[in-house]
């Protein structure tokens, strides 16, 4: 017999002849949110600032220019071309002079200093921002070996709780779930901001 | 039904780390005596509870979400064969390889040569539970692989040679001062001048791990859940290292214990709600990835699954013990229980210590493999009070014991006192002169509170470690029978 086959025959020798019926899930947690949607961004807001991340607002014609006073708070004097690019990023959010990601061995990712992405949806209770790998995003990479990362969300992309966040994402697309920059609570569970991740995250609110 | 009588094979002797070569009270007696270590624990378990206090607090559905967790998992194993049948036929679907493993072996076996075929001869790693308990660094280390642990805590007790203690901080026994030792004595090119800031240690941690993360050609993970109706498998993670794992390099290959499948992909907004909040206190966890076969330009082009059962079906054959199955590794039964917090998570013997280690390694191995971890408990609940899947781990404890027990073949003292005292009180006679000879026990007592320790072997055992009243002047019965007669 092949360990599936056995497996499989262990577990139904397990669980016997006559099966119990399937108990029923009960989900009466709470999967929608009565807060308005100002609310809504001031938990996000206050959710990211809690885990140290910076939250920038702005209106939608003033994208570029807070990333870009963004990048020159969080690294100082830079070069344009340090700032790579998701592929995806609408030309009216993007600073001048940074680069596309144009698709080079993912380790070589590590050479630049910093990142702009877009979010798929950003979710207000956790201060989370899920990235799913398409072009507004970028590859899972792209996210993760720059040191500062830098994601714009927009209003309409909050919702406010995990259920309603989930909701919203394809499953199968690779994605990722970012609340803060990275951290550890390895030592004395404490909790320190900053180990194999961006160790800085800024969130671009546009309203 | 017990999985002894099925016959289900339990996990393998001499391989992995589900078996302490000592007894549990054996074990915590030098801990105990630890008061370094004693102090670290008291510390790292107190701040912890009071971050996962504060973050639970603040939901007001936790209750639902806990009873959908629990019904979630419950519906999970009434039909495990098929979720996992959904799962293979999704991941495959999606460009994975699906293996089995009946066991520990088999499964290090299968990742071995899945390495060995990439030409790699060092493979960097993920926080593991299931790697840890079939002792697959030991495995690969025999066939010449070197396995590198990336988080924080694992890379403490890997560079320590020391063994992890804690289900979520495998390094709680160490204080900064300890890591920061191991630290300087250990990493190559470390600047000497590293302090115990943890933020400082941190950043040791990140420039010792960056250049083997972007050489990496192999990677090894676990799963927190598997989604059966999609073959999307999720990490929960912290630091990076995880995301770095299951992203740069060209092969990933993840072992994951048969029991972590879920149904649905909706099911996740229960688990990602509970599980951080009770692990590490935190509303989120900074990074959770989620990922679906091969996704072409964008991660490991190469993906292996590695179902593993070790001793996991023989669990499920026991309705009482089963629900342990469907413990979530959060590790919030180890922070309140005050037996783990004095004596630790080496004293257990096993990769998973604590409450749920407990009741977790004897089913795996079968009970008497790990006779005493039963009785490494007060039953004071506080274990399942805080479990976010409602795991009743003081009832599985007192079944286990019960097992252990009927278990027995000769005749213990502890047997022969039950049967004397079941004797004694199935005769009123009996009784009454008992109760008149327990009398006694006041002059050993000479007015305190309860009697010294002086009992003779074998009841010394009993004693040691038990305060025994001081026997009343006089019983209830005794009372009554003088105020109204008998």
């Amino acid at each position: 017999m092949s360990a599936r086959e056995e497996v499989l025959a262990r577990i139904r020798t397990a669980l016997g002849e006559d099966r119990a019926v399937v108990p029923e899930i009960v989900r009466d947690y709470r999967t929608t949110d009565e807060r308005t949607h100002a609310q809504l961004l001031d938990v996000l807001t206050d959710r990211l600032e809690d885990y140290k991340a910076t939250v920038l607002r702005c209106s939608p014609s003033e994208v570029a220019p807070t990333v870009r006073a963004a990048l020159g708070t969080a690294m100082g004097e830079h070069s344009p071309a340090d700032v790579v690019l998701a592929p995806g990023l609408p030309a009216d959010w993007r600073p001048d002079g940074s680069v596309e990601d144009d698709g080079r061995p993912a380790v070589a990712l590590a050479d630049y200093a910093a990142t702009v992405t877009g979010v798929s949806v950003a979710i207000a209770e956790t201060g989370t921002l899920v990235l799913d790998g398409s072009p507004l995003c970028g590859r899972r990479a792209l996210s993760l070996l720059p040191d500062c990362l830098v994601c714009v969300v927009e209003a309409d992309q909050v919702v406010g709780g995990v259920p309603e966040g989930l909701a919203r994402v394809d499953p199968t697309a690779p994605l990722t779930m970012i609340s803060g920059p990275s951290a550890t609570s390895d030592i004395e569970l404490q909790r320190v901001e900053g180990v194999h991740g961006p160790r800085t995250l800024i969130v671009v609110l546009v309203h | 039904m017990t999985g002894v009588f099925l016959g289900l094979p339990t996990a393998p002797r001499g391989v992995g780390h589900l078996r302490g070569d000592r007894s549990f009270p054996d074990a915590a007696r030098d801990s105990l005596r630890d008061g370094q270590l004693r102090a670290n624990l008291g510390h790292a378990t107190a701040t912890i509870r009071g971050k996962r206090a504060a973050v639970v607090g603040e939901v007001p559905d936790w209750a639902e979400l806990r009873e959908a967790g629990r019904a979630i998992k419950a519906a999970t194993m009434a039909r495990l064969d098929d979720h996992l049948v959904a799962l293979e036929e999704q991941v495959t679907a999606r460009g994975g390889t699906v293996h089995w493993a009946r066991d520990a072996n088999e499964a290090n076996e299968i990742v071995t040569r899945l390495v060995q075929a990439t030409g790699a001869d060092e493979v960097v790693k993920v926080k593991s539970m299931a790697t840890q308990e079939i002792g697959l660094n030991e495995a690969l280390e025999a066939a010449g692989i070197a396995a590198h642990e990336t988080d924080l805590a694992e890379l403490i007790v890997q560079l320590g040679e020391d063994k992890p203690s804690h289900i979520l901080v495998p390094a709680i026994h160490k204080n900064r001062a300890e890591i920061r030792e191991i630290f300087l004595r250990t990493m190559p090119g470390v600047d000497p001048g590293l302090t115990d800031e943890p933020r400082k240690l941190a950043m040791a941690a990140r420039a010792h791990l960056r250049e083997r993360f972007l050489r990496a050609r192999v990677a090894i993970s676990g799963v927190n859940f598997a989604v059966a109706e999609t073959g999307t498998l999720s990490v929960v993670e912290s630091e990076g290292n995880g995301r770095m794992c299951l992203t740069l390099p060209q092969t990933l290959i993840t072992v994951m214990g048969i029991e972590k499948v879920v149904p649905t992909f909706r099911d996740l907004e229960v688990f990602l709600q509970l599980l951080p909040r009770s692990s590490t206190g935190e509303r989120m966890n900074p990074y959770t990835s989620l990922w679906t076969g091969v996704t072409p330009g964008d991660g490991p082009q190469e993906f292996h699954l590695v179902l593993v059962d070790n001793g996991r079906t023989a669990v499920l054959a026991d309705d009482a013990g089963r629900s342990a199955l469907h413990c979530i590794r959060c590790s919030a039964c180890l922070n309140v229980c005050p037996v783990y917090e004095r004596a630790g998570g080496h004293a257990y013997g096993s990769v998973y210590p604590g409450p749920i280690g407990a009741v977790l390694s004897p089913q795996l191995t079968g009970v008497e493999d790990n006779a005493s971890l039963p009785y490494a408990s007060s039953l004071c609940g506080a274990c399942y009070d805080v479990c976010p899947v409602a795991i009743d781990i003081p009832s599985i404890l007192v079944h286990l014991r019960g097992e252990h027990v009927e278990a027995q073949s000769r005749t213990t003292p502890e047997a022969v006192a039950f049967r004397a005292l079941s004797t004694a009180m199935s005769n009123p006679r009996l009784w009454r002169l008992a109760q008149r000879a327990a009398g006694l026990g006041r002059f050993l007592a000479r007015g305190r509170p309860t009697l010294p320790a002086v009992l003779p072997p074998p009841a010394s055992k009993w004693t040691r470690t038990r305060d025994l009243p001081t026997p009343p002047k006089e019983t209830f019965t005794q009372a009554w029978a003088r105020e109204h007669g008998s």
